[in-house]
């Protein structure tokens, strides 16, 4: 009797309590580790990922509660390459240490599939995550970029 | 002084010329292949491996904690080397003496003395160059901090080797061709015979150039000649860090692997007294529960189970005789030190506190509190003990021979049984310099209580919050008498420090007699190293100081900083590049004002104009910083801009939320609610601009920091009237006082 987890579009049967914290079983179980340990209190946001499509703090989410959801990660959001929003952040040269950028990038993700042309302020009240490095202007502006060209009618 | 000292103590003065080069010898190009090159790579010099493949390797002897030195120091030997940039990668260097770093051993070296390569004779500066190497060696000296890795590593010793490996291949070349060395020349990783038009690869010339010796006096460029240092090239990192695909210390996998969670006393220097054991006897996972002097930890199968099971344990320590000291109660200590009769004067110009008689003294006194360093990726460490007497560790730090052998030591072992792999770190701050290191310690001990068995040891944000080494809480008073203009003529700074007194709160503004005394403290509460160290404080003290005196005389804030500033060009025109390009004097919309402030931290200068609008309510909005910086010249333009816009961030999250408090001997904040930083809600439009000038290179990591809090505070008491002199300027009410 395990835990059912779908993740990045592979089936995963585990032994594990289903009060376990899905970003641990995520880490430590699945090997992926792309999604940061940050604050374990859903403060940072080191640790989003996707569950069906919506953003989530995986620290304080319990991985019975997700059991049959889809759940995407930093390694599974660009489907083999880079995602629009990654491509920006390399665009804007957005890392430094990089260790908030897969939650960054994947609270990114989500909100703009929700509202692809925010204002900055729309943005500054969705997207809390912290980052320590200060990299927090070029978010913004690779999300301008995002945004323009969705504006523009361009191709995502 | 003490090796922390050595390397990360404030100081102004910049070595500006090279005095050589400690090269290896050639028999260690052979241990250099065997330990850090992979098959079709050889060295050719310190720091270069050419590929046959024509891949050009830059071995960089610091850590990656995210202010891009990989590519900045990459940019610099590939400069000197004309290498084909697209051709070009960056790697960490091992733990190893072999890759001791002289450069930053000689860079520190020259500044300390306060001397440059000129005062050398040139007879003798290969040997001085070659003793920076020994002494780099003996310090296991592979530090990243100070904001050295430019100015320090690339400046003493990437371009060297960069040019040096170029002039191995141009006489392989010519070797080949009979040809004068005249007729060759390089471009793109290619030498090219210039009469015949032929040209080979660096990987096709690499392993016969490698029979040649490597120059320690090869011919530089002049700045006037780069076309790859200057420019804003792409960093290396960051397509593997959109990914998720780099590996920090915190992702080591290894087989069979466990994980510790540790609690540690709250109480520094309490003891452990006991734990119960029982309360986790039926806990999943659990292989081991250590008991270690002042912590106890849980090793389970699973991070989680560790976790909860150390929660379990309810542990109890005793306080260490620490268990009544306070905030409040170190504050005092602090004041009643500044009126001690015995302090030390450290530093005096002209007649010193003498010129303060029979003159108007203005007095004030300023504080800051400790600070967390709080890196996103919290500390840890994996290490594997084995019992034959072999230790292993994984770990993010900044200095990855210096853990070595702190590992070693740590563990009673041969620094030749440990091997370290230093690590991706998830930002530093300095929280992974040499004497910081509990979580090695921890992890170390934690090993030997079970060998052969890997444990990745794990503080939690709570622990790595209230286990830090904090940014010390300091405070100082200044007196200055002055003139019939407002003008300051004496300047008397008393201070207190838990270390030698503090070369940063020395003032580069022209006033004629100066007096500085320290007064040291200590208390329990362990300290260090904090982004731009002493600079973070002095910086906030000197430039309120000097805006109250400003405003005291009815000055405008900047003409009364370029009056103090007639002999300092550089200075003057950083400080005049911000004010303009902030549009100072401009008006603004009511309850918004701007302030300024200017710093000079390891070799660069950066002046900061902060906008802020006060609301009614009190509540301050940060709407735009604008800056000006000169660090001599930007090795990679906008690596500089991120470092500047880090520095406004990290320094606002600091100067607006940024205290650890101290109640009953321990740390109140425990994770980022108690402890808030700037989020995107906060963060200001940030513009950076840059004043170039021949001024040696200066560093990039730390120097946008301390004139922020000057910056914004001076602001704030342009908008509402009131002196924030005790950081943060959270704790402050500020409403009754904002203007509509």
């Amino acid at each position: 009797m395990g835990i059912r987890l779908r993740v990045n579009g592979v089936a995963h049967e585990l032994d594990v309590e289903p009060d376990a914290p899905l970003l641990w079983v995520i880490r430590d179980e699945l090997h992926l580790t792309g999604t940061k340990f940050g604050c374990g209190i859903a403060a940072c946001g080191a640790c989003t990922l996707h569950v069906n499509g919506k953003a989530m703090r995986s620290c304080s989410v319990r991985v019975g509660s997700v059991a049959e959801a889809e759940i995407t990660t930093i390694e599974g959001l660009g489907g083999g390459g880079l995602s629009p929003v990654q491509q920006a952040w390399i665009e804007h040269q957005v890392p430094q240490c990089g260790y908030c950028q897969s939650g960054m990038i994947m609270a990114v993700s989500a909100f703009l599939a929700t509202n692809p042309t925010p204002t900055d302020d729309q943005l500054a009240a969705a997207i809390t995550n912290i980052c320590r490095c200060g990299t927090l202007p070029r978010i913004r502006a690779a999300v301008r970029t995002l945004a323009a060209g969705k504006g523009a009618g361009a191709a995502g | 002084m003490t090796r922390r000292k050595f390397l990360i103590g404030g100081t102004t003065v910049a070595g500006g010329l090279i005095v050589g080069y400690g090269l290896w010898p050639s028999g260690r190009l052979a241990r250099a292949n065997l330990l850090a090159a992979k098959p079709g790579e050889r060295f050719l010099a310190n720091w270069i491996k050419i590929g046959r493949d024509d891949i050009i390797t830059v071995v960089v002897p610091h850590c990656d904690m995210g202010t891009g030195v990989f590519t900045s120091l990459s940019q610099m030997a590939a400069e000197e080397l004309d290498a084909d940039w697209a051709k070009v990668r960056a790697e960490t260097a091992p733990a190893d003496p072999l890759f001791a770093n002289g450069p930053l051993a000689e860079g520190f070296g020259l500044e300390q003395m306060q001397i440059t390569g000129d005062s050398i004779p040139g007879f003798l500066r290969a040997t001085a160059a070659n003793s920076f190497r020994v002494i780099a060696e003996y310090m296991d000296l592979q530090t990243t901090g100070g904001s050295a890795s430019v100015r320090m590593t690339g400046v003493y010793g990437m371009r060297i080797a960069g040019a040096s490996v170029r002039e191995m291949l141009v006489q392989a070349a010519a070797a080949r061709l009979h040809a004068p060395l005249r007729a060759l020349r390089t471009e793109s990783s290619r030498v090219i015979h210039l009469p015949s038009g032929q040209s080979f690869s660096y990987g096709e010339l690499a392993a016969e150039a490698a029979r040649y010796s490597p120059s320690a006096h090869p011919k530089l460029k002049a700045r006037s000649a780069y076309s790859l240092v200057g420019r804003p090239v792409p960093r290396l990192d960051i397509p593997a860090k959109v990914k998720g695909a780099t590996q920090y210390g915190i992702d080591t996998q290894l087989p069979n692997l466990c994980y510790g969670a540790i609690r540690i006393s709250p109480v520094f220097g309490g003891k452990l007294v006991s734990v119960n054991d029982s309360a986790v006897a039926e806990h999943r996972g659990v292989k081991k529960i250590v008991r270690l002097d002042d912590a106890v930890v849980v090793v389970a199968d699973r991070f989680w189970r560790a976790r909860d099971a150390v929660g379990a344990l309810e542990p109890v320590f005793d306080h260490g005789g620490n268990g009544d000291v306070s905030s409040k109660s170190i504050r005092d200590r602090h004041l009643a030190a500044l009126n001690d009769a015995k302090i030390k004067q450290e530093h005096v110009t002209g007649a010193g506190a003498e010129a303060l008689k029979n003159a108007t003294v203005v007095e004030r006194i300023y504080n800051v509190p400790y600070l967390a360093h709080a890196p996103m990726e919290p500390v840890n460490a994996t290490a594997l003990y084995k019992p034959e007497g072999t230790l292993e560790i994984w770990a993010g730090t900044q200095d990855g021979l210096g853990s070595r052998r702190f590992c070693a030591k740590t563990a009673g072992l041969d620094v030749e049984k440990v091997t370290f792999h230093l690590l991706p770190s998830g930002g530093g701050f300095g929280r992974r310099l040499p004497d910081l290191w509990n979580f090695l310690s921890y992890a170390v001990k934690v090993s030997m209580a079970l060998p052969d068995v890997p444990v990745k040891l794990i503080f939690t944000r709570e622990q790595d919050m209230q286990h830090d080494f904090y940014r010390p809480n300091v405070t100082s008073r200044f007196r200055a008498a002055v003139n019939q203009d407002g003008i300051p003529v004496a300047w008397v700074n008393d201070y207190t420090t838990d270390d030698d007194p503090n070369q940063e709160a020395h003032i580069f503004y022209g006033v004629p007699n100066q007096a500085y005394r320290a007064a040291k403290i200590t208390t329990h509460v362990p300290t260090g190293p904090w982004r731009s160290v002493e600079a973070s404080w002095h910086g906030f003290f000197i430039e309120s100081f000097l805006d109250e005196l400003a405003h005291q005389a009815h000055r405008d804030p900047l003409e009364y900083r370029r009056a103090l500033l007639a002999d300092k060009p550089r200075h003057l025109a950083t400080l005049n590049l911000a004010a303009e390009q902030a549009g100072w004097g401009t008006p603004l919309s009511p309850g918004c004002a701007r302030g300024i402030a200017m710093v000079e931290c390891f070799g660069t200068i950066v002046a900061h104009v902060a906008e802020v609008e006060v609301s009614q309510d009190g509540a301050v909005k940060v709407h735009r910083f604008t800056s000006a910086a000169d660090c001599g010249m930007a090795v990679n333009p906008d690596g500089f801009r991120a470092q500047m816009e880090s520095g406004v961030i990290f320094g606002l999250s600091a100067a607006l939320y940024g205290e650890i408090t101290i109640n009953r001997g321990a740390v109140v904040e425990q994770n980022f609610p108690d402890y808030e930083v700037v989020r995107l809600a906060q963060c200001p439009t940030i513009e950076v601009h840059m004043h170039e000038s021949d001024a040696p290179l200066g560093g990039a990591g730390e120097p946008g920091i301390p004139p922020v809090a000057p910056a914004l505070t001076n602001a704030i008491f342009a908008a509402t009237g009131v002196r924030i002199r005790e950081l943060p300027v959270m704790k402050h009410a500020l409403a009754q006082a904002a203007r509509g």
